[in-house]
């Protein structure tokens, strides 16, 4: 059945199990590319991250008669237009959409596409393809596309014909943003684009083999909440589901209401603010000492849209082995992917928790609550006081982050790359409101940071964000510079110099008796690059200088690069090594739990 | 390590083109090798139906599998069985040279003692035709091979039926649309 095209020619353009609802748009033959706009509008998308080449030029050339509706980015690097529409899906709740041409055009985005697909963000990625009658002939600048994203997408589909545009597209909306979400691709031969068509625009919101919200099952959400209700020592781990489900309020009163400490994935950092008295912190390599180790103390751990990766684990067959496990999750298949739960609760966290919560005694646990503290002082004692307030030596990369936040009122976007910059940034960021925190989850992509950034600018115009980035992360998509020029995107970029491949080197350091192959960089006078882009920028060299330097970072009405010299050796402790258990922390200096 | 047990995954999906490929790479990441495959349309117009045999040591694993399988948009639903749950059966193709049947002259016991189907008899070939379980076409096979000679030798995927008594995903879609319309 796989090679018979039967369904695709000569099907109606709705396939079998479509059902539409909403409001028709208006009626006419237009080219395909028209009818591409035309769908996009009627999803309510204003903003494109794209780059234009052959097998586009017709849809870029429709984009052109639709300016004042459709704002379109152009990036310097495919790579740069996926990473932006990520950072605008993620702080705004809606699609990120991203253009390119074929072959090159589509495989330059394909990191960002599996980084999207790996942190559950929607995005609609839509790619030229060579016209149908090549297909197949390894035509100029023809790649197969489907069949390379196929294992990387939540859908991937290949247009031929013009007519199919519209339904592909609101499937590809309906797809991408419902239940988990994740990556779309809509691959779209060039003479798809050319050829004309009617065009009748219908939105999905239902699919027959596609069950975006499972059902909540009412014996499941009895169990929990009387497993919770007979806890002594309950910890909820909270993760990006809470975000992506818009289900921050609904987290708040269940926790309060059970009175239960909680710990916060990478990704679901800021769903609940930093500053509540229940947030024990950050789980993980790089975590919080307390919400480590208070894992495999607790009676029962509650899971809540977080899907037990390794780098949360560490070692599974030491893992919270004395606890009930509870899983609130909308995707099946993460339930007992890693680790087996005693009850599952499948569904909408926006659904669930409240289900839960009407079922709850409100719990009171401040013996056990009391139990974080004494960690927490610990860990500062260990490490935050020297990373945050070290009084002389080189600079802290914490201690950048930590005045950074703060002189933001810690209300700023955080971005980050990926590497020693993103755990100085999660770890110390902080934050007030949700969708905050922007950074490179399950695929740890080098080069995430500054475009996400400038998508997060477009996804949250009248928010501050900030990039936390690193010398080896900037230099690889450092042609987005030219993004920034062009459209004088305010983002506020700091540089954490050490000139090393920071984690790698301090893996090296840790693991590979201090032999540093291949992390130590030569890098170019970065202030001086970000000139040429007609970007500001300072350098700090000098504690003395840093403040007034953040100062001015914020005051200026416009993109800031603000390069800082820090510790050429940092360190990020706590550290748990990679597959070793939640409680064999090192904490380094001589520290030990 | 567990003995390895032969599962039979049921997939019914969208007719869609590139569905093998997305079933394909779930098995490729789990290093899960396919043993046999089939496909064709099922009792429901516009689904297919895939037959996958696959060994694994771990019926957690299988369970994943599934999961993993069944949450792309174009499948409607998995399954996994062991060989206790199904009905199973396997078709096999033999060609034999007719010179060495003749030769041969015990026709009459093989086809008694295997329910061989005779297809086709030419001046050079005969094809003969079995169903059965993998053992059952793999005997015939060496017994052929030793006492005649085998010139050509093709075996189809597993097709299966479960033993419960109904199919389900009938009733699983009217629901679906049900709900939908509610």
């Amino acid at each position: 059945m796989n090679s018979n095209s039967k369904n695709i020619n000569s099907q109606p353009a709705l396939s079998p199990g479509g059902v539409g609802g909403g409001v028709p748009e208006e009626a006419g033959a237009i080219s395909g590319s028209e009818a591409l706009v035309r769908s996009l509008l009627a999803e309510g998308v204003d903003t494109i991250f794209g780059y234009p080449g052959g097998a586009i030029m017709p849809v870029f050339d429709a984009l052109y008669d639709h300016k004042e509706r459709m704002n379109h980015i152009l990036v310097r690097h495919e790579q740069g237009a996926v990473h932006a529409a990520q950072g605008y899906a993620r702080v705004s709740k809606k699609v990120g959409v991203v253009l390119v041409t074929s072959g090159p055009g589509a495989t330059n985005a394909i990191t960002g596409i599996t980084d999207a697909m790996m942190d559950s963000t929607p995005l609609v990625v839509i790619s030229g393809q060579v016209a149908s009658s090549l297909l197949g002939s390894d035509a100029f600048q023809e790649a197969d596309v489907i069949g390379v994203t196929q294992p990387i997408t939540k859908w991937a589909y290949q247009i031929r014909r013009p007519e199919d545009i519209a339904w592909a597209v609101s499937r590809a909306f309906y797809i991408a943003a419902s239940g988990r979400p994740g990556p779309v691709v809509l691959d779209i031969a060039k003479d798809a684009q050319i050829k004309t068509c009617d065009f009748e625009y219908t939105k999905t919101n239902f699919l027959r083999s596609y069950l975006p919200f499972p059902e909540p099952e009412i014996e499941n959400i009895e169990a929990a909440a009387k497993i919770i209700n007979e806890a002594k020592k309950p910890y909820a781990l909270v993760g990006q589901g809470v975000i992506l489900g818009n289900a921050e309020n609904e987290l708040r009163e269940f926790l309060e209401k059970g009175d239960i400490p909680f710990g916060n994935t990478i990704l679901g950092l800021s769903a609940m603010p930093s500053d509540h008295p229940l947030n024990c912190g950050m789980l993980g390599m790089h975590g919080n000492i307390a919400p480590n180790l208070k894992t495999n103390e607790c009676d029962v751990l509650i899971a809540i849209g977080m899907r037990f990766d390794d780098r949360v684990t560490g070692d599974l067959n030491t893992y919270a082995k004395q606890a009930k496990i509870i899983h609130f999750d909308i995707d099946l298949a993460e339930m007992d992917k890693n680790v087996k739960t005693t009850v599952k609760v499948l569904g909408n966290a926006k659904e669930t928790l409240p289900l839960v919560a009407e079922k709850l005694k409100t719990g009171s646990h401040k013996d056990w609550i009391d139990e974080f503290k004494p960690l927490e002082d610990k860990e500062y004692q260990a490490v935050i006081k020297d990373e945050l307030y070290p009084q002389s030596g080189e600079i802290k990369m914490g201690e950048v982050v930590n005045k950074v936040t703060e002189a933001s009122g810690n209300k700023a976007i955080c971005v980050t790359d990926v590497g020693q910059n993103q755990m100085m940034g999660t770890r110390y960021f902080k934050f007030s409101q949700s969708r905050s925190m922007v950074t490179s989850g399950g695929l740890g992509t080098m080069g995430f940071g500054l475009p996400a950034a400038i998508g997060a600018k477009y996804g949250a115009p009248d928010r501050t964000v900030c990039c936390f980035v690193g010398d080896g992360g900037l230099q690889m998509t450092i042609q987005e510079f030219g993004t920034i020029m062009q459209y004088g995107t305010n983002v506020k970029i700091i540089l954490l110099n050490n000139n090393f491949l920071g984690m790698v080197r301090q893996w090296q350091e840790l693991f590979f008796y201090e032999r540093y192959s291949e992390t130590h960089m030569q890098n170019p006078d970065f202030i001086k690059v970000a000139d040429a882009y007609g970007i500001k920028g300072r350098k700090v060299t000098d504690r003395a200088d840093l403040d007034g330097a953040i100062a001015e970072m914020f005051a200026h009405d416009g993109a800031y690069l603000l390069e800082v010299v820090v510790q050429t050796k940092g360190m990020v402790y706590p550290m748990i090594p990679a597959g070793g258990s939640v409680t064999s922390i090192l904490l380094g200096n001589g520290h030990t739990i | 390590m567990e003995e390895k047990i032969l599962y039979t995954i049921t997939i019914f999906s969208e007719n869609a083109v590139g569905v093998l490929n997305q079933i394909t790479t779930i098995f490729t990441r789990r290093q899960l090798n396919i043993e046999t495959l089939s496909v064709s349309p099922s009792a429901i117009k516009d689904i297919h139906k895939f037959t996958i045999t696959t060994y694994s040591d771990s019926e957690e694993v299988m369970k994943k599998l599934v999961r993993q399988i069944d949450k792309r948009v174009d499948i409607l639903k998995s399954y996994y069985n062991t060989n206790d749950e199904l009905v199973h059966q396997e078709l096999a193709l033999y060609k034999l040279s007719t010179e060495k049947v003749m030769e041969h002259g015990g026709i009459e016991y093989l086809v008694r003692k295997y329910n061989i189907r005779i297809l086709e008899v030419t001046r050079d070939n005969v094809v003969f035709l079995k169903a059965g379980h993998y053992a059952e076409t793999q005997a015939l096979f060496d017994e052929l091979a030793e006492k005649i000679g085998v010139l050509q030798f093709i075996r189809s995927g597993r097709i299966a039926i479960t033993k419960s008594p109904v199919e389900r995903l009938s009733d699983m879609l009217a629901e679906r649309e049900r709900k939908m319309t509610n």
